[in-house]
């Protein structure tokens, strides 16, 4: 495991000082699984999770292929990350189904959690700082450690490609170091081949729902702490509903990589040298967290309530029960249509499914004479100001939203061609392309949309639009049927809360800034500006509130250039542009 | 040219050594032969003319109907090979394994330590490891259809100018067919059927390295394509003629110049012509108490400007050198005129050396005709030896030690549990029989120094759990692996096919590089419809400071492929792109050929490919030795 070291003396540090380094560095991030400890967790996780969902349903089929591949090649997990309970549940699961356990990447701040963190440990758990830029000693140690538990079959690799957990429940622009990091042994030919085995974890109900909503309102994150769980246990008293884990095909890097990596590039070096990815290796590995992502997006179970959600949403002033579950119904078969993996009951009728929903999620909602509506419901009734109505009320946008998220993936290509449209002035084909491309290209910070598939993703809407008899794609033209009206509004209204919110950031940056707004201050300034607009009456869309949206706007603002960031000693200054 | 070096069509080395029916054995481990082999070699010296005492030069005309003095004379290779040769399986006609009436193999002939004995084991080995059955036969077709070769398209006054300059040329379709082709397997398959491709026009045979002159000269006045041949064992695709060559084609068989023209004990060198091959250059030189030490396993048929033409490595080289480190002087025949140095001296610092312009040229810049090679005294005591090692890995990682101490033995191969259990039956106490593996050794040179060396080998092997297995299992090795090519007609008796191929790595990635590769095979195999599992084996054949020499064989029963020849082919092209993304060379002896051309630029970068093009643009500019081999 420190065989490393010795090439990392680049400081002018003795090789005992660097090595000394190292080990340490190797102490605070090993693991100790003990059997012991993870039957004592699984004991009492096996307790907590039945207080905590109805069930968890696991495809066996995707068990067996696991089984099956981890016999093959070394197997790296890739679990979609929402919510604390993921990677507790994954081993549990691999335990109860006589997998090999995995051994688990997990944040530092788990770490300082007293006793958990040991207990983590002990259960195959490694700790990775969150950042470590510039610490080359650190990645050589970190990436050396992974790739020998790697090479040498110990166990399963699980990390999340998203980094860390999503708090909007929509899947994060993947990170790419840990994957060149599993990849590697397979470039450089010290492994046949590496299993990547997209998993998919989806909940009724997130654990961490409201916690998510305040924080992306600005109300800090309370730092991971033993007592913090503790208190978590009330949690253990409500009603989650069911989970889903969905392990997904096998994608084998050998397969992946074919005709992308040419392996000889890494054969001029000693194998022991960490070498930087080339730019090809480094857009393979983009590419390719990108396509995982998209599986583990697809293979997610859905919901009823992921509709109703959508449409709750969509209507802010409430609906009728009955229009409620006409609407559903019609969402279902879109969504279907679209390829969504919809987990709605067999032989119940349509407003049971709904009442049954509606019950888990009442927390959100209030429910009067047949109707329906996002409401404040736990929060204090007494006298509050209008900011913290709007932020009470926000908290409830913000949550439901999570779920409204979780199905975007299935709408998103149609939605953006149905804005395209809208915006495009124009039936050329051409056109309408263009305004796609425009709107994709804004958006890819927002959703997972694979870089360079542009035009794919063109035709896969056009497809799915005119398989629903909403478009008639020409050779030249993109013409609307007359029956399209309904679906290409719905689908719009999809995006429109994006829309808005970054209009809102580019207002901000345009009416509002000084010429040196710090990265700092950027956050808090958009909220303030959007809570005024709320209070004015001027807004509508509580989503725009969100840090999320903001963060990602300003990301593709800088990255369509529209917005310059300039380094002043220690500050980062924005200078915004023409929008 | 052709020429190969270790391993798979090996000759049976004891047709040389140690083999009492066939006589002139070189060396063997019992005290009693090499006693006789000193007698040989006093009796070699006794038998040198009297003017040897003071010049041990001995000079010979070109022309010169027999050696004057040669003890024994040298017969070349007929004019005629197919009398003697298959014209479409390996080596001799009167050597060949089957299975008789009782279902036993055993192995026809007298020329090998095989030759006559039963093989009561292989059937079982046969059956088990490829799925195959007595009962599905896949025959040859017995004789070559004479008129499935098409008419030669002659040069005629080319073909009378070389009449006119007393040079012997054959348009018999048999000469012709049995120099169109190498060994690979799409070669041997396609004679079995009776398909016959393109076909050399002509064949010809110079007597010396002025006929050749003579040859190239008129090949160039009448734009004729050449091709030199040698000892045909090439597995490169190197001499098939090119689809899109619309001349004539000759082929130059350098078979008839075969001599030793002089041999210099002050020196220790010996001047040879380019023709002879490997078996009569040793045999003749031991007779004068002297050898090359050069044994690439092709030895039998394989030729010395062959060796030259293909950078072929020889099974000694840890003692010997490869040829690169044999060759002191060469002599090359172009259509620009003779290449060749002013001087012996045993290195020179004047430019790049021009040597290896001409090593590894493949015959596409001239005809090798003359090489002057250093020459040692036989050896006074050989010894065989054989470790064997709980598992593969124990195995390489002795052998890097053995290399890392630079005590290598004159040969060290380590065989992989596939290729034990072929080879051996024994079992080893504590060993796992499904991972063990064994070492075979060669060790040469004075007794004393041979044990001591022996010694520290065994101790290095000790340190990696390696066990001493004895000296029988040792020759066995080398004999096993001298049995292959013909083991291989066998098989495509019964819908087997088969073929080995090699690369070069560094240390680090053997053990890598060999467990890829093999799973690669069995991956492709699998993916491309064959339906038995293949037999995918690797060995290192040789030790160098920096990295091993890796020998691959693969061999599957094609039962049930419509084109088993097209899939063959398709699994070896993707075990090579598997090796060069290991870090593994495209060739270490075996050359490049037409077969490995597509990676050469990959190999070398586009300015080391435009670098040799150049050289062949100055040399050659008409493209008469057109056999588009590697450019």
């Amino acid at each position: 495991k420190q065989r490393d070291s010795r090439n990392h003396k680049q400081s002018g540090d003795s090789t005992e000082c660097v090595a000394e380094e190292a080990s340490l560095i190797l102490d605070e991030m090993a693991h100790r699984l003990q059997l012991s400890t993870v039957r004592f967790f699984v004991f009492t996780l096996s307790k907590a999770f039945k207080r905590l969902f109805r069930s968890v349903c696991v495809n066996e089929e995707g068990i067996q292929r696991l089984q099956q591949a981890v016999q093959e090649h070394p197997v790296v997990l890739l679990p979609s990350h929402r919510s604390y309970m993921d990677f507790l549940m994954m081993s549990y699961l691999l335990y109860m189904y006589d997998l090999p356990l995995p051994v688990i990447a997990a944040g530092m701040d788990f770490m300082s959690m007293k006793f958990v963190g040991e207990m983590l440990r002990m259960s195959g758990a490694f700790f990775i700082r969150r950042s470590f830029g510039g610490d080359k000693l650190y990645w050589a140690v970190f990436s050396e450690y992974v790739k020998t538990m790697l090479r040498n079959g110990y166990a399963p690799i699980e990390f999340f490609l998203e980094g860390t957990r999503s708090r909007t429940c929509k899947s994060l622009t993947p990170k790419t170091g840990l994957l060149n990091i599993v990849m590697e042994p397979f470039f450089k030919g010290e492994l046949f081949d590496v299993n990547l085995v997209p998993v998919s974890i989806s909940y009724e109900r997130i654990l961490e729902e409201s916690l998510y909503a305040r924080e992306l309102l600005g109300i800090p994150k309370p730092k991971e702490s033993t007592s913090g769980l503790l208190k978590a246990r009330r949690v253990l008293s409500e009603d989650y509903g069911s989970m889903y884990v969905y392990f997904g095909h096998p994608v084998s890097v050998r397969s992946l990589t074919e005709g992308k990596i040419t392996r000889s590039q890494y054969n001029l070096l000693p194998r022991c040298i960490p070498q930087k990815p080339s730019a090809d290796t480094h857009e393979f590995l983009n590419d390719a967290a990108f396509r995982l992502v998209r599986i583990q997006e697809e293979n997610m179970v859905l919901k009823p309530w992921v509709l109703i959600a959508t449409l709750l949403l969509q209507n802010p002033d409430g609906m009728d029960l009955s229009s409620l579950a006409e609407q559903t119904d019609w969402l279902r078969h879109l969504a279907l249509a679209f390829g969504a993996y919809l987990d709605w009951p067999d032989h119940e009728a349509c407003s049971e499914v709904i009442s049954c929903s509606l019950a888990l999620h009442r927390h959100l909602l209030s429910v009067s004479a047949g109707h329906v509506q996002l409401s404040v419901t736990d929060a204090p009734q007494v006298e509050s100001t209008p900011e913290e109505a709007v932020f009470h009320q926000a908290v409830v946008v913000l949550s439901c939203a999570s779920y409204r998220n979780q199905i975007l993936h299935v709408f998103l290509r149609p939605a953006l061609l149905a804005v395209a449209m809208q915006s495009a002035n124009s039936n050329r084909k051409d056109d309408v392309y263009n305004c796609f491309n425009f709107l994709r290209n804004m958006f890819s910070n927002e959703f997972i949309l694979c870089p360079g598939d542009s035009v794919q993703d063109f035709e896969e809407a056009c497809y799915l639009l005119m398989k629903r008899g909403v478009l008639q794609v020409l050779e030249h033209e993109i013409v609307m049927s007359a029956s399209g009206h309904s679906t290409l509004a719905f689908l719009s209204s999809v995006l429109d809360p994006f829309l808005q919110g970054y209009q809102v950031v580019s207002r901000y940056l345009c009416e509002e800034t000084n010429e040196n707004l710090t990265e700092k201050e950027f956050i808090p300034a958009v909220r303030n500006f959007a809570l005024k607009l709320i209070l004015a009456g001027r807004l509508k869309c509580y989503e725009a509130l969100s840090s999320d949206l903001q963060k990602n706007a300003l990301a593709a603002f800088l990255r369509l250039k529209a917005v310059r960031k300039v380094k002043v000693t220690y500050q980062v200054n924005f200078e915004g542009l023409v929008l | 040219m052709t020429g190969r070096g270790c391993d798979l069509h090996q000759s049976p080395a004891e047709s040389l050594t140690s083999d009492s029916k066939h006589g002139s054995s070189m060396a063997s481990s019992s005290s009693s032969s090499s006693a006789q082999q000193r007698l040989r070699i006093i009796a070699g010296h006794l038998q040198k003319r009297p003017e040897d005492e003071n010049a041990s030069v001995a000079a010979q005309e070109c022309k010169a109907e027999a050696p004057r003095s040669e003890p024994s004379s040298a017969t070349p290779v007929p004019r005629r090979r197919q009398e003697i040769m298959k014209w479409n399986g390996w080596g001799y006609s009167d050597s060949r394994f089957l299975f008789n009436k009782k279902g036993q193999a055993e192995f026809t002939g007298k020329r090998y330590r095989l030759s006559g004995l039963i093989l009561p084991s292989l059937k079982d080995w046969f059956e088990g490891t490829f799925g195959a059955n007595l009962q599905h036969r896949s025959p040859a077709t017995p004789s070559l259809n004479l008129s499935a070769v098409a008419p030669p398209n002659l040069n005629q006054p080319f073909v009378e100018d070389l009449k006119a300059a007393g040079l012997t040329v054959s348009h018999d379709p048999e000469d012709r067919v049995f120099r169109a082709h190498g060994h690979c397997l799409h070669e041997v398959f396609a004679l079995r059927e009776g398909r016959i491709g393109r076909v050399p026009d002509t064949v010809v045979w110079p007597s010396c390295h002025s006929d050749v002159e003579k040859i190239v000269e008129l090949a160039c006045e009448h734009n004729v394509c050449l091709i030199p041949y040698g000892g045909g064992t090439s597995v490169s695709s190197a001499l098939e003629c090119p689809r899109e060559e619309s001349r004539s084609i000759v082929s130059l068989d350098t078979s008839q110049m075969s001599r030793i023209l002089w041999i210099d004990e002050k020196n220790l060198t010996a001047h040879v012509e380019a023709g002879i091959i490997g078996q009569d250059l040793e045999r003749q030189l031991n007779e004068r108490g002297f050898c090359t030490g050069h044994e690439p396993d092709s030895m039998e048929f394989s030729s010395l400007g062959g060796w030259v033409a293909t950078r072929a490595s020889g099974m000694k080289k840890n003692i010997y050198g490869n040829i690169e480190d044999l060759v002191v002087h060469i002599k090359m025949v172009t259509p620009r005129g003779v290449i060749e140095k002013s001087c012996l001296g045993p290195r020179m610092s004047t430019g790049p050396d021009i040597h290896h312009f001409i090593l590894g040229s493949e015959g596409t810049l001239g005809v090798v005709t003359e090489v002057t090679l250093k020459i040692r005294p036989i050896p006074e005591y050989q010894k065989y030896g054989s470790v064997v090692f709980p598992n593969f890995q124990q195995g390489v990682a002795c052998l890097r030690e053995v290399a890392r101490q630079r005590c290598a033995p004159a040969s060290i191969r380590l065989m992989d549990n596939e290729q034990f259990q072929f080879g051996y039956r024994s079992q080893f106490k504590g060993f796992d029989p499904q991972h063990l593996c064994v070492a075979t050794l060669l060790f040469e040179g004075d007794r004393g120094k041979v044990l001591q060396h022996e010694k520290q080998v065994y101790d290095i092997a000790a340190k990696f759990g390696g066990l001493a297995a004895g000296e029988d299992n040792g020759q066995r090795g080398y004999m096993l692996t001298f049995v292959i090519a013909y083991l291989r007609d066998l098989g495509m008796d019964y819908y087997v096919i088969g073929e080995s191929f090699e690369t070069s790595v560094p240390w680090d990635r053997v053990l890598d590089l060999c467990r890829n590769v093999k799973e690669r095979i069995v991956r492709e195999c699998k993916e491309r419809g064959v339906q038995f599992p293949p037999l995918s084996t690797s060995r290192v054949t040789q030790t160098y400071d920096a990295g091993a020499c890796v020998y691959f064989y693969f061999a599957f029963n094609y039962r049930g492929l419509s084109d088993p020849v097209h899939v063959y082919e398709q699994v070896e092209h993707a075990a090579r792109e598997e090796i060069l993304a290991n870090g593994g060379s495209l060739s270490h002896h075996h050359g490049v050929g037409k077969l490995r051309k597509e990676w050469m630029k990959e190999s070398v970068s586009g300015v080391g490919l435009g670098m040799l093009k150049s050289v062949k643009e100055y040399v050659d500019p008409q493209n008469i030795f057109g056999n588009r081999n590697l450019l």
